[in-house]
């Protein structure tokens, strides 16, 4: 049998620039996101627990704490980021240099697939040649994302936030686009569902050497609006065995709160209607510590390196 | 993916790029030793596979447009979700009716002038992509020297350029 070379024993350019562009891209991601002080994912691998109503909150807490924010939503095909910070309608100027950014009332940058769709309830679909969109969707979001990332002019920000969709093969997408991310905040709830799902996110997040990787737990109990008494929402204690059993911190309980829901859902953050809350504390307590970390991956980066 | 021409063991080099219009595509690659020349035909859904990382085959011969991607892709984009930093005002051109050539506003897109059959064909490209295109086309004429941008000229920028749909 006669024998033919290999892929790799053939170094001669083709001249089809196929890996120069992906390599292009990939610097373009970069020295856009060079700007960008701290990185930090909102993501849990479970849904329903509250992922974006805590990005729009920490968010518009971290612009209130006087740090230059951003928001994207990398939930493209369920946003709700921009609605939730009151943008969804905004127009992006458009210049060679990038996309704007829509700016919130909240002074968060953001943007999200639903500024781009023309009809609400439209779900979102891709120009495709009539089949096989399972062989290159896939594909084709995780190039829509870096986009959202590499081709929005976010400016210099000392956080982007990143609201990652349910499960982990979403993380796994953006750390490959964000390989050096500083922080992965885990939301998780006291449920044990919960709690399964989200110990594989922490894996993921291990393996990929996440700078700062902690636990938020959503909706940890309810308030009575009449007597004060506070009730589970789940039973179970699933938060805390995460924490026990991974040894991550956990940076904020969040208790349910409706008016936090309501108030996301006109598009204001709740940190910012009532910043008293309970629930609006433990988002600013949460602030205060994602602020904290700002940062130390570099500095840990740099210490590695004169070491 | 590389060519390997076994007759030589060199291997073959990217020559040409057809898109028919059919969602199909044909990319042309030759044998740097022999010359031979063969082409390479992929379906839509093949032809999608690739253009869905944001990339061209034989390279770009124009820098990617912000979120160029996403713009092209997505189906229903809402018309005004952009607003062109530098566009040009684009009146309701009626061909017929002949008319000046309208000069475009903006530092990047001021050197080139484009007729009124030429805004009437931009026109007719969904507002969601219609300045991304608008400046793709821009952009090409400007690296050629090109003053004027008339539908012909659209149509060898597009050919040039592959631009599927625009």
């Amino acid at each position: 049998m006669r024998r033919i070379r290999t892929y790799r024993d053939v170094t001669h350019d083709t001249g089809s620039g196929l890996l120069e562009q992906v390599v292009d891209q990939q610097r373009r991601l970069a020295e856009r996101l060079s700007r960008v002080r701290s990185v930090v994912a909102v993501a849990s691998g479970k849904g329903g627990v509250g992922k974006s109503a805590v990005t729009a909150n920490l968010a518009a807490a971290l612009a209130g704490r006087g740090l230059a924010v951003g928001a994207a939503d990398a939930d493209l095909n369920g946003p709700s980021l921009g609605r939730m910070l009151g943008v969804s309608g905004a127009r992006l100027a458009d210049r060679p240099s990038g996309v704007e950014p829509a700016q919130s009332p909240s002074g968060v940058r953001v943007i999200s697939m639903e500024m781009l769709q023309e009809e609400e309830d439209a779900p979102v679909r891709w120009r495709q040649p009539g089949m096989g969109g399972f062989i290159w969707q896939s594909t084709l979001e995780t190039g829509v994302l870096r986009e959202f990332l590499g081709d929005v002019d976010w400016g210099a920000l000392d956080v982007l936030l990143i609201d990652v969709p349910p499960g982990t093969d979403k993380i796994g997408r953006l750390l490959e686009l964000v390989p050096a991310l500083d922080q992965m905040l885990l939301v998780t709830t006291p449920s044990e569902t919960a709690r399964f799902v989200v110990s594989k996110s922490i894996r993921m997040a291990r393996e990929a050497e996440v700078g700062t990787v902690a636990l938020v737990s959503n909706m940890t109990g309810h308030t009575c609006p009449e007597c004060g008494h506070v009730s589970d929402l789940f039973t179970g204690d699933g938060d805390k065995r995460l924490e026990k059993e991974s040894g991550l911190p956990l940076w904020a309980q969040i208790p349910f709160d409706p008016r936090l829901g309501a108030a996301t859902d006109l598009g204001t953050p709740f940190v910012i209607t009532d910043p008293d809350a309970d629930s609006s504390r433990a988002i600013f307590g949460l602030a205060d510590r994602v602020a904290e970390h700002i940062g130390t991956r570099t500095a840990q980066s740099v210490e590695r390196a004169d070491a | 993916m590389k060519f390997l021409c076994l007759d030589c063991d060199d291997v073959m080099v990217f020559a040409e790029r057809q898109i028919p219009g059919d969602g199909t595509l044909a990319a042309v690659f030759k044998c740097g030793s022999c010359k031979r020349e063969m082409a390479m035909l992929t379906n839509p859904m093949e032809t999608q596979l690739v253009s869905s990382m944001g990339v061209k085959i034989g390279g770009r011969e124009v820098p990617a447009q912000p979120m160029e991607l996403t713009r092209t892709s997505l189906q229903d984009g809402r018309g005004d979700a952009f607003a062109l930093s530098e566009d040009i005002p684009l009146p309701s051109a009626d061909p017929a009716a002949g008319g000046e050539a309208i000069i475009p506003d903006g530092a990047p897109t001021g050197r080139v002038v484009w007729t009124p059959d030429a805004v009437g064909r931009l026109e007719r490209v969904p507002s969601f992509v219609r300045g991304m295109v608008k400046r793709i086309y821009t952009d090409w004429a400007n690296e050629r020297g090109v003053s004027e941008i008339t539908p012909e000229i659209m149509d060898r920028a597009r050919t040039e350029l592959g631009l599927e749909g625009m």
